[in-house]
């Protein structure tokens, strides 16, 4: 039926170990958008709201960040954060990078929402009475959200392509395993072409579902 | 002697160091109607955000229903931020751009105060804002979010949000001057409705056939002093000051 020596093959003798691939990307970038979301709501939040002293030290980290290649990030916290004494695994320590990185996209683009939000939305909040805490969920978190939603959908999106970088510090994400298989039968067109279509896979379901929310909280004009 | 359902003594307001109001004396009791005109600059947006507390400012004092706004105590303390909600919802504010809230619907944007500054149940709150919205003419559009909305129909709900409160005095700055002609009489006529009703109203305009109209009496703003104030009869008919004559002429009354 399939040969040995084909494609299909090969696939399916590295079918285990693919999957295993798969998910550990899956998971790793999954954890790096949730917990980057939730840092990067804080650090939106204090470049808003905070006062000068934390607004400018989480602008110097967010721009510090942002002008670093994530490459380098995950370097760094592979390498040097056990020169201070954190010992972190390969997967600890690539989330980690992933996550300083996602939240400081996840901060820039709710600051931007939250700022541009019209002054008279605050104004008349305040006009009927509501305190600050319940001017912030009732009028201006929904719109912001709303607002930062299709930036926030790429930023997930760059986050599957970035945990392509922890290959670099051995952590067993989808492109290591498919260049360990590739190192045993030389089929690399055949495995990378695989694995861009499966990386290509993920990110248009997460498009997908982001346009389908996008359409579900859409108001209607 | 009656007191004061709005009482503002001797206010001053700085931008930085420009003064834009260089000591307002104004009082009005329930059911007053009055209005503010004067030309661009003077002032008039200023002392309607003043008593808000949209703005803070240095010196004087408002008191609504015989307390004192936003400060307190001759040392002219600010209060907490607590505090100054509450009082806040003593007055109802009608903006110029309507400023509804875009997610919420009609209803919604009337209802949130309600429930959530009053804390009253949601169906009280659903009952008094369909009562209200009926009252502004928009009751077939409960449903409809603001986007939905023409300019005229968006400023009735913001009207409708604002006296649902049911605050003490309502201020509206010039909440026609951002509609097309056609929409400004259905607000305007709104709003004579609630006067008639005798809600303590102070408002800025530009509508001077309305001003006359609809106020008990005018105010007559100029850099940032009430320059004449009286019966609209008197003010728009037999000005005093040469600057109210000019200002009248100019404003094609
Ligand atoms: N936020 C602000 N910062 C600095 N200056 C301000 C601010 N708001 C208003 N001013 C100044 O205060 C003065 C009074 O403004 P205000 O808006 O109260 O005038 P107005 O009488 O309402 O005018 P208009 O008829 O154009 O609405 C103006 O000179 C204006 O430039
Ligand atoms: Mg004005």
């Amino acid at each position: 039926m399939v040969e040995p020596g084909t494609f299909l093959y090969e696939l399916w003798v590295s079918r285990w170990a693919i999957l295993d691939g798969f998910g550990t990307t899956v998971l790793v970038s999954m954890l790096a958008i949730v917990l980057g979301t939730i840092l990067g709501t804080l650090v939106g939040l204090v470049l808003v709201y905070g006062g000068w002293v934390s607004r400018f030290l989480v602008r110097i980290y967010v721009d510090f960040v942002r002008g670093t290649p994530v490459f380098v990030l995950v370097l760094a916290s592979f390498y040097l954060l056990s020169q201070i004494g954190i010992q972190l695994t390969a997967f600890q320590a690539g989330l980690f990078a992933l996550v300083v990185f996602c939240s400081t996209h996840v901060g820039e683009n709710l600051r931007g929402a939250l700022q541009s939000l019209p002054r008279g939305q605050t104004e008349a909040a305040k006009a009927i009475g509501l305190t600050f805490p319940q001017i912030f969920v009732y009028v201006l978190a929904p719109q912001a959200l709303r607002q930062a939603l299709p930036a926030w959908i790429n930023t997930a999106t760059e986050m599957v392509k970035a945990s392509t970088l922890l290959s670099v510090i051995g952590v067993a994400e989808l492109l290591l395993v498919s260049r360990q298989i590739i190192s045993r039968n030389f089929m690399s067109l055949e495995f990378y072409f695989f694995a861009g279509l499966i990386y290509f896979l993920i990110d248009y379901a997460i498009e997908r579902a982001g346009k389908a929310v996008e359409r579900r909280v859409a108001l209607p004009s | 002697m009656v007191q004061p359902i709005l009482q503002i003594e001797n206010l001053h307001k700085k931008f930085k160091d420009v003064e834009v109001l260089k000591g307002v004396d104004l009082s009005l009791e329930t059911g007053d109607v009055v209005s503010i005109i004067g030309s661009s600059g003077s002032g008039k947006t200023t002392l309607l955000r003043c008593v808000n507390m949209l703005e803070e400012f240095h010196q004087g004092r408002i008191l609504i229903d015989g307390e004192e706004i936003g400060y307190s105590g001759p040392r002219h303390k600010a209060r907490k931020e607590s505090e100054i909600a509450r009082q806040r919802a003593m007055t109802g504010m009608v903006f110029q751009q309507f400023n509804l809230f875009p997610h919420m619907t009609a209803l919604r944007n009337v209802t949130l105060g309600l429930t959530k500054v009053k804390k009253m149940p949601a169906e009280e709150a659903n009952a008094i804002a369909g009562k209200w919205l009926a009252r502004v003419g928009m009751s077939d559009r409960c449903d409809h979010h603001p986007g939905q909305l023409s300019g005229g129909q968006q400023q009735r709900v913001a009207i409708a949000r604002a006296v649902a409160m049911n605050p003490k005095v309502m201020l509206f700055d010039e909440v026609t001057s951002a509609l097309d002609p056609e929409l400004v009489n259905e607000v305007l006529n709104v709003i004579k409705d609630l006067a008639n009703e005798g809600m303590t109203m102070l408002l800025v305009t530009h509508e001077m056939k309305f001003a006359f109209e609809v106020s008990d009496r005018v105010v007559f703003m100029n850099q940032g002093r009430i320059e004449e104030e009286g019966p609209p009869e008197e003010l728009f008919r037999k000005p005093k000051s040469q600057r109210l004559a000019e200002f009248l002429k100019s404003s094609k009354f």
